[in-house]
């Protein structure tokens, strides 16, 4: 009886001390270094992939028209608000003329007094044509007398004396009257330059195009060439995107691109590349390019408002492609950890372009087909014991 | 032969394995410290290898990137570039914040890094799930101790990223998970503050009649323009050619570019001796303490159960048992009362270990230690069990 009961004590105290030493078993091998490293493998495969630049950049205009004073001034009435559509010579505003009104009256009268000066030389001049006229006249009858000596020598001087002293007073009159009308001339450009200066005055659009901003207000006084309206033109819509230096390399005019507006984030816009800029950011180290819509979006987006630009190269032909995942850095080479046999070995590679879904095109080192590490808990070495698992923890 | 012990521990086993089961808890929390600590260290020092550089190169007179501010201008970098020896340079931020995910957030510590070609300075160097940055803009790459999952949004300060990758153990050296975003964000996240704090920088700017003056139409905007840019990063991660002499390398730098450089070695000492130095000692006295307290307390359960069989052990002694068996039976007893223990500690420490908010590392030679520690103190604390059981009289079996 009592050895039954001690066999049976024996056996639960096996029974519970067997599954504890299991578990240690297990624990001692399965955590801590001497535990395998969990990975993913992939195959290598052989597809072309499409290598995407991706860049952000804010909505611009081709040209921004900032219509200011050239001269300082007060705005004296706007004729224009923000959000209309704006003809091109439309007025939109004026500045105060202040005196020029009075300056152009008073050269009016000026312009009229010597329109009065002009008319009172020429009559001058006719008076004192006919006047030499009839001397030259009176001069030839005398001398034909002076010949027939009918007349005294002394008569006929005078009237020749006469008749050079008239001819003296006409070329006198000519030259008043031409003098008259050089200050006729030049009143009537003042008066003119006056007009101009008010015409000046006025804010005009050079363009047709949508009234951008409104910077200042009536009352308000501005200097020269500051500005007071922004005309957009509309039609000009493009995007200035700037795109990493690293990462641009095959970025030129023409590509296809895909242009999401921050403020509208679900819709994808058709557009391309208009032309990459000469001039590339020095200190940001981006590149700058230009991209139009194929269509100018219906609401015509902000300025300034911040687009995300996606722009699909050409697909590179068929070859070996890996996630980038799969590269790592060991010992101070690139490559990837191939997976033979249960084991793995590290194998330096040259990698080429990559797409925008994390896919690398594999130059040099690496065969279709061939097996690679993926995902791994923790970097690796060739002396990690690795356990192949279908997902890691964290994966959705 | 019978087992005396053997026969013994059956006899109470109820009491043998309660016994046991408390005295391997108690291992367990001790081994659990041991590896806090061990955790703490490690973080420290996994932040140096996930940087994968050989130098830093910081503000002078700072010991940053980690333990202190520093911050640099980002075209350094290129200097760096055309030092001796230097392969390969990386500007990178480090920004620790809380992160928004849907209505809850996450402590992380934020590294802007220059996405590009994997393994470069800085970047993850492994990945568990997803893959690496591919844009410039708005992707993360994210620990998976933060919580984030692939394809979720989360939103750092101004900007909404969206995670493409998972990593695992990338830790900041206070161990909160790292996400990795791509440089010109970081730099925007760590500058730009929030719109209401722009709006009244802007406001303030308009208001300065030295900033904004009347006559100057476009100085304003000039100077708002230049308050929103930030060409400052916190250092710059250098991976050396190989065979370059790290130390000459930061001494040319340090010369020739007068900035700190750091170089692993002395990395490590600023992380480990200085930013986690108080915490980690604090770690190391609480477990030096519990450590004590352990050991006696495992003296003091073995003592007991001997006093409790001290009548048994005088009838041993009087039916002529020799003092030989009678020690060996309370070694051995004492011996597999610790050996049990520690298994159990070990199986829980290494259970619980892993639902630590923070890094737990339970190192093997910790393990070791800990089991001829346990092994130690049963022998020792058996002899004192010993002591009394010699010496009983056989006359108090009956007596």
């Amino acid at each position: 009886m009592r050895r039954g009961s001690m066999k049976g004590r024996t056996l639960l105290l096996v029974l519970l001390l067997l599954p504890l030493a299991g578990l240690f078993v297990y624990v001692m091998t399965n955590s801590g270094p001497l535990a395998p490293v969990p990975v993913t493998v992939a195959e290598v495969e052989s597809r072309s992939i499409s290598p995407a630049l991706y860049g952000i950049g804010v909505v611009e205009s081709r040209a921004v028209h900032r219509i200011g004073a050239t001269s300082p001034g007060r705005l004296l009435w706007l004729d224009a608000q923000v959000g209309e559509m704006v003809a091109a010579g439309q007025v939109l505003g004026e500045l105060d003329p202040v005196d020029l009104n009075d300056r152009i009256e008073g050269q009016r009268a000026a312009v009229r007094r010597l329109e009065s000066l002009v008319a009172a030389a020429d009559s001058r001049v006719a008076e004192t044509k006919a006047r030499k006229e009839y001397a030259e006249a009176q001069a030839a009858r005398y001398e034909n007398l002076l010949k027939k000596k009918a007349v005294s020598v002394e008569a006929a001087d005078a009237k020749r004396q006469e008749r050079r002293t008239t001819a003296a007073a006409w070329s006198s009159a000519r030259a008043d009257a031409e003098a008259a009308r050089a200050e006729q001339a030049r009143a009537g450009s003042e008066l003119k330059g006056l007009l101009a200066r008010k015409e000046d005055l006025k804010l005009v659009s050079p363009v047709q195009g949508l009234l951008a901003a409104r910077e200042a207000e009536p009352g308000s006084t501005v200097v020269a060439g500051q500005s007071v309206f922004q005309v957009v033109e509309t039609e000009g819509l493009r995007i200035s995107v700037r795109f990493d230096q690293s990462m641009a390399s095959g970025l030129r005019a023409g590509l296809p691109a895909e242009i999401v507006l921050r403020s509208r984030a679900d819709e994808v816009f058709a557009g391309n590349i208009l032309r990459v800029e000469p001039i590339a950011d020095a200190i940001t180290e981006e590149l700058v390019a230009k991209a139009v819509f194929e269509q100018t979006p219906g609401t015509l987006p902000p300025l300034g408002e911040l687009a995300e630009v996606t722009v699909r190269l050409p697909a590179l032909p068929e070859g070996p492609v890996v996630p980038d995942a799969a590269l790592r850095r060991f010992d101070g080479r690139l490559g990837v950890w191939m997976m033979e046999n249960g084991s793995i070995s590290f194998r330096p590679v040259v990698a080429g372009r990559r797409d925008l879904n994390g896919m690398v095109r594999i130059l040099e080192g690496l065969e279709p087909g061939e097996r690679v590490v993926v995902y791994s808990v923790k970097a690796l070495t060739p002396r990690s014991r690795v356990k192949v698992v279908e997902r890691l923890g964290g994966d959705v | 032969m019978i087992s005396l012990a053997g026969r013994d521990i059956l006899h109470g086993w109820g009491k043998f394995v309660l016994t046991s089961v408390g005295l391997g808890l108690l291992i367990g929390v001790t081994l659990t410290m041991g590896g806090v600590y061990r955790g703490m260290v490690d973080d420290a020092k996994v932040l140096l290898d996930n940087s994968g550089a050989d130098l830093w190169v910081v503000q002078r007179e700072t010991l940053g990137p980690y333990a202190e501010s520093s911050s640099i201008y980002d075209d350094v970098r290129r200097s760096v570039f055309g030092m001796p020896g230097v392969e390969r340079a990386a500007n990178v931020t480090y920004l620790t914040t809380q992160v928004r995910r849907g209505g809850e957030d996450t402590r992380v510590m934020v590294a802007g890094v220059e996405p590009g070609e994997p393994g470069a300075p800085g970047q993850p160097g492994y990945l568990t799930a997803g893959r690496h940055l591919a844009r410039s803009h708005y992707e993360a790459v994210a620990d998976e101790a933060s919580g984030f999952r692939l394809g979720d949004t989360i939103r750092i300060r101004r900007n909404s990223y969206t995670v493409v990758g998972l990593t695992r153990r990338m830790v900041s050296s206070g161990g909160d998970p790292m996400v990795f975003i791509p440089l010109k964000d970081a730099q925007e996240a760590q500058f730009l503050k929030d719109n209401d704090a722009i709006l009244q920088q802007r406001r303030r700017t308009a208001a300065n009649p030295s900033l904004n003056r009347p006559g100057v139409p476009g100085m304003l905007d000039g100077v708002i323009a230049s308050q929103g840019v930030n060409p400052y990063v916190n250092a710059v991660l250098v991976r050396l050619l190989p065979g370059a002499d790290p130390e000459k390398t930061a001494e040319h730098m340090r010369r020739w570019m007068r900035l700190e450089v750091y170089t692993r070695a002395q990395m490590e000492e600023i992380l480990l001796g200085k930013l986690i130095a108080t915490s980690s000692k604090q770690i190391a006295m609480l477990l030096v303490i519990l450590a004590v307290v352990s050991a006696a307390i495992v003296a003091f359960i073995i003592y007991t159960l001997t006093l409790g069989k001290i009548r048994e052990i005088a009838v041993l002694k009087l039916i002529g048992t020799k003092n030989r068996t009678i020690i060996g039976m309370i070694m051995q007893q004492a011996i597999a009362l610790g050996v049990l223990g520690f298994m159990i500690g070990k199986v829980s420490a290494t259970f619980w270990a892993p639902k630590f908010p923070k890094y737990v590392l339970l190192e093997v030679r910790d393990a070791a230690t800990g089991f001829a520690a346990v092994i130690i103190m049963c022998v020792i604390a058996s002899l004192l069990a010993i002591r009394v059981a010699v010496k009983v009289d056989p006359a108090e079996a009956i007596g």
